[in-house]
């Protein structure tokens, strides 16, 4: 079977997917990839199921190869991406030959993605296959470690897409949660006003903000009774600070929280670099259900964004004779397209 | 902290049905932990999931409230909100029996030693002697009230109202997996190594969610444990030797 050889693997590494729902109730989160929409990226690159797993790259790096040709794609968080020493466009596709190492580094933090035509293949754990770490599922991904491949009915490559915005920071939109109401107007507007600044202190299960200015901690001694969470919550922790619960969340919990961040906002708060400035602004429940069903659709209709990749792979004659040079740049293109 | 309400009457303004984020709902049977409470959420995810209402992607239970998760392209809270209400509306949540398929378990634990370092403090708190705290924590058995926070890690209620004692301020960076933690008339069993704010009193050897097993989660709620004290000479043993920690279990339904 074709597989996925890994040769150097930094820390933070892991197999995801879209998580696994089902389990709420038994207390396990869905978990599943950080930044969701780099999967239907990639997958849209590969004109395939968004449901299929990749590796996932929490600011770390990471060198492998296939052992048979395999078609890749690189999302998410900008890396530098080299193919036996020739740079590759990154939110492209690309075809990677056997043997062939493909060298990831120079991560500026947030999460990066490599997908497979036809996804990898271990084995499902409860419906799934990405590691949930806090709930010990599966485990970080290894020197020597092989991931086998499942079958790729695609064949196209040397395409690109253009990324939502999401790596610099900015606006969250936020809605209230039943817990809204126990902060003043005061302090929820002062919330709405407030720079925060994201804490180096953040991993698959939440993510810490430091305002400028003071907490926004309850000063009444306020005993909740331990509540249903879902990611994107945002709770104010005992010292005040504002902690916004990610995929490997905790299920049920008592600190107080303030509002919850729209789902299709999060992949712009696990991509802020650490340091980055996020502010957050207060939308009606009505408003977010309009903007998720645009969202929703707006990824079901990514392939029509697909463009060739510098050159149209269908004007050459042998497309897997240039599979290399298709995807090649001068290694100059970080550059974030803002979409 | 709020005195426990007693008997079955529904709290007043409950249920209540609230967004929870943008693609949650939350129908909240009270704000207090009640016995009727908790049977009340129970019956009602049992009821809801036993419905086909387009769109719900999941349901759980908290203590008191019941969680759903909405795929937000074939529905949204207001367009489930009838439906919801009709259920609701359809009899007493708060009358409520227990699940079917209880089982009782019996878990051997270790109190004290350096293995549970904070049974005094603990026992201090509520105003009892360790040795007295030890066999009030393991006089009756406890229910399993949710299963929440970690995968297969129940909350255990009630215990008796000496031991309504506050969290502390500080966590304790952490626990191994089968700590067994107390903090306002409730226990808590980690089900992995983790922070909290809960002390430490007890530790078993149980296995409380084995992901490669077809059956992962030990507990159910509506199950009841209860705690049987062991040397830790007996604990290293059963620690060795013994399955599922030593823990056995029957029907109680």
């Amino acid at each position: 079977m074709a597989g996925i050889m890994l040769h150097r693997a930094g820390p933070g590494i892991t197999l995801q997917d879209m998580g696994r729902p089902g389990y709420l109730a038994q207390g396990l989160s869905r978990g599943g990839a950080m930044d969701r929409l780099a999967l239907v990226e990639g997958a849209a690159l590969l004109a395939q199921d968004a449901t299929l797993a990749g590796i996932e790259i929490a600011g770390s790096f990471l060198t492998l190869s296939a052992d048979a040709p395999v078609r890749i794609t690189l999302t998410g968080a900008p890396m530098r991406v080299l193919c036996d020493g020739a740079a590759l466009a990154w939110q492209a596709s690309h075809l990677l030959q056997a043997g062939t190492r493909l060298e990831l580094s120079g991560s500026r933090g947030g999460y990066s993605y490599i997908s497979f035509g036809g996804g990898l293949e271990t084995p499902e754990l409860l419906g799934a296959r990405s590691a949930h770490l806090a709930a010990g599922i599966a485990r970080m991904l290894e020197n020597g470690d092989e991931l086998p491949l499942g079958p790729d009915a695609g064949h196209r490559t040397g395409l690109a897409l253009a990324p939502l915005a999401r790596f610099d920071g900015g606006v969250l939109r936020i809605v209230e949660t039943p817990q809204t109401r126990l902060f003043p107007q005061a302090e929820r507007a002062r919330f709405a006003e407030t720079v925060f600044r994201k804490d180096a202190r953040g991993n698959r299960m939440g993510q810490r903000l430091v305002p400028q200015g003071p907490g926004f901690g309850l000063k009444t001694g306020l005993t909740l009774l331990s509540e249903a969470i879902a990611p994107g919550d945002i709770q104010i922790t005992g010292d005040g600070m504002p902690f916004v619960l990610l995929a490997e969340c905790q299920t049920t919990g008592g600190y107080p929280r303030i509002a919850t961040v729209l789902p299709s906002d999060l992949p712009r708060l696990v991509q802020a670099p650490a340091g980055a400035d996020l502010h957050f602004r207060f939308v009606s429940l009505e408003e977010a259900v309009a903007l998720e069903r645009t969202e929703a659709k707006r990824r079901a209709g990514l392939h029509a964004d697909l463009r060739p990749l510098i050159r149209d792979p269908h004007d050459m004659a042998d497309l897997l004779a240039y599979q290399l040079i298709s995807g090649v740049t001068r290694g100059d293109d970080l550059e974030r397209t803002e979409g | 902290m709020t005195e426990t309400l007693q008997g079955n009457a529904a709290p007043v303004d409950m249920p209540v049905i609230n967004a929870l984020g943008v693609d949650g709902a939350l129908i909240s049977f009270g704000t207090v932990l009640t016995e009727a409470a908790n049977r009340a959420a129970l019956a009602f995810r049992a009821a809801i999931s036993a419905t086909d209402m387009p769109g719900l992607i999941e349901v759980s239970t908290s203590l008191t409230s019941v969680y759903l998760r909405l795929d937000l392209t074939i529905c949204d809270l207001d367009s489930l909100r009838p439906a919801l209400t009709e259920l609701l509306d359809s009899r007493d949540w708060y009358a409520a029996g227990l699940p079917e398929g209880r089982r009782l378990w019996r878990v051997p634990a270790v109190f004290g030693t350096e293995l549970a370092p904070q049974l005094e403090e603990a026992a201090a708190l509520a105003g009892v002697s360790a040795l007295d705290a030890v066999a009030m924590l393991c006089a009756a058995p406890l229910r399993v009230q949710t299963i929440g926070f970690a995968p297969g890690q129940p909350y255990l209620g009630e215990l008796p109202k000496e031991w309504n004692i506050p969290r502390q301020t500080d966590l304790t960076p952490r626990v191994p997996e089968g700590a067994l933690a107390v903090a306002i008339r409730q226990m808590v069993l980690f089900s992995v190594s983790t922070p909290t704010g809960w002390r430490h009193v007890g530790q078993t050897a149980l296995r409380l969610f084995q992901p490669d097993r077809t059956d992962p989660f030990l507990l159910r709620p509506g199950d009841e444990v209860l705690f049987q004290p062991v040397s830790r000479a007996e604990f290293e043993t059963i620690i060795r030797h013994a399955p599922e920690g030593g823990a056995v279990s029957e029907r109680v339904n």
